[in-house]
């Protein structure tokens, strides 16, 4: 199955047949107490240099989060996504769980936008779908209710299963616009969860069969060395049947084995990829 | 092994999270008449405050920060019922919880454990906590101070719906409120009429010690 999204001049594919799908994560207020002040004197000079950063790594899209305690979210995302979408060309995520920011972000989009996110909550399902519709955007949904997240992997793709039947049956949306985040845990918390993440992965590959995205810097929150948990954890999701993440994309130890992943599970024909981007180096 | 030994190996042992050993450590100072606030105040908690301390360095990480947790809890579990026979008070009691909504702990939970390591009794309610739900366990338990635990942007406003919730049922003036979590700052736990934030789990302790010591001095004038 193949999610397309687009910017005004680029397509990107996702898809288990594709190279795997790297979405930029860094333009995200939270957690950055600098950045936070920016935006909230209406500073958005950081912007460029984040996108810049992450076009540099190899980013294939970039999310985009504006969610600060006390601003207006839908004003801040609609201008943000303007200018990002002036500074390069890479398809955005649009990132909020205020249903009036993806709105807002959403209208000043130019091109086919993937939305970040949905969850099996009926009360989110009836609020964000007409969106993904009206906009004919793409959305990624997250497996958890008003209940809990589940840690079983059958439950989560029961809440996967959901999801998707209500999108396609309900409100028309084809099943390859829906990308399942199959949830990673932080494994300094508990050290089962990524093999249940890994577990949730390819049952829903093969049950489903939909495509797949997660924050795949949850895996190693609150561990040293988060970068090799990193380079670990991506290769295995990959061959578990994640086809995209949104992830660090500025650090070459992640990228790096996302992309000899993709050419080691034959995502990278001829390994042509991967040898441009090592003469790509060579150059500079 | 002597007094001191005990005191050393209890120390030692929770630090490093060995649970086993830290409960076997109790029971022998108890056999050998140690009291429980002897244990609990010159080993347990000196040592959950240098877990805590490492951790703010970066020298610990999580998993280490939640194993000495576990380690303490066991203990604790053990001298609870012998502190309070000896009218050992806690230094409060803190109701702890994840607003309505959310679902994420690990932040909730190392300020639980650095909590129960400076000697607060935590009641902790878990995640997507109703306003009504704590109403209740604030009724129950009667805690000096309720947390409130937010790690989403769009899921701080319950910060707001507690505290009117609280409000309500006539209970604002009983209970401290103190908020936190990744994307609140001090603006924002003013903006909705918290007493406290705190940005990390080691403030958080220092926090709800200089409130409880506020509301002490409140009541005695």
């Amino acid at each position: 199955m193949h999610t397309v999204v687009r910017s005004a001049s680029r397509t990107v594919v996702i898809g288990p047949d594709q190279p795997f799908c790297v979405i930029g994560e860094r333009l995200n207020p939270t957690g950055r107490r600098i950045f936070q002040d920016q935006l909230r004197a209406g500073d958005l000079s950081r912007i460029e240099l984040d996108v810049a950063e992450q076009v540099a790594g190899g980013a294939m899209m970039l999310d985009v989060n504006m969610g600060v305690p006390l601003l207006d979210e839908a004003d801040l995302l609609s201008r943000v996504v303007r200018l990002v979408q002036g500074m390069t060309d890479l398809p955005l995520c649009i990132d909020s769980s205020v249903v009036e920011a993806l709105d807002a972000g959403l209208a000043a989009y130019e091109g086919k936008a993937l939305v970040n996110s949905v969850t099996a909550e009926d009360d989110r399902l009836a609020a964000i779908l007409p969106l993904v519709k009206r906009y004919g955007a793409a959305v990624v949904a997250l497996p958890n209710d008003e209940e809990e997240i589940p840690e079983d992997p059958a439950r989560r793709l029961e809440l996967a299963r959901k999801i998707v039947d209500v999108a396609t049956g309900r409100y028309g949306i084809p099943a390859e616009d829906i990308v399942i985040d199959p949830l990673a845990m932080p494994v300094g918390a508990d050290t089962s969860l990524v093999t249940k993440t890994l577990e949730t992965i390819s049952m829903i590959r093969d049950e489903l069969g939909v495509n797949m995205t997660l924050g795949a810097s949850n895996v190693s929150f609150g561990m040293p060395h988060r970068h090799a948990l990193g380079a670990a954890f991506l290769p295995m999701a990959m061959h578990a049947g994640l086809t995209s993440a949104i992830m660090d994309a500025r650090t070459p130890q992640i990228v790096d084995a996302v992309k000899a992943a993709d050419l080691l599970l034959g995502n990278d024909e001829w390994g042509a990829n991967w040898i441009s981007m090592f003469r790509a180096r060579q150059a500079g | 092994m002597t007094p001191e030994e005990i005191l050393q190996g209890l120390y030692d042992q929770t630090l490093v999270g060995n649970a086993p050993a830290v409960l076997d450590l109790t029971n022998a100072g108890l056999d050998a008449g140690m009291a429980p606030e002897t244990l609990l105040f010159d080993a347990l908690i000196p040592s959950l405050e240098e877990v805590g301390a490492r951790f703010e360095r970066g020298d610990f990480f999580v998993p280490e920060m939640l194993i000495a947790g576990r380690a303490m809890a066991g203990a604790l579990e053990r001298l609870r019922p012998l502190l309070a026979e000896t009218g050992v008070a806690t230094l409060g009691t803190f109701v702890m919880g994840t607003v309505k909504g959310d679902v994420h702990d690990i932040g909730k939970n190392l300020v639980n454990i650095m909590l129960e390591g400076a000697g607060f009794h935590v009641i902790d309610l878990g995640v997507q906590v109703s306003p009504e739900k704590f109403i209740e366990a604030i009724r129950t338990y009667k805690p000096d101070i309720v947390g409130f635990s937010a790690f989403l942007t769009t899921t701080m406003p319950m910060f707001k719906a507690n505290i009117n919730a609280l409000v309500k049922a006539g209970l604002r003036d009983q209970v401290i409120v103190m908020v936190g979590g990744a994307p609140v700052t001090q603006e924002y736990a003013d903006a909705v009429g918290a007493d406290g934030y705190a940005a990390d789990a080691s403030a958080a302790v220092k926090k709800a010690k200089d409130l409880m010591q506020r509301r002490r001095v409140m009541a005695a004038t």
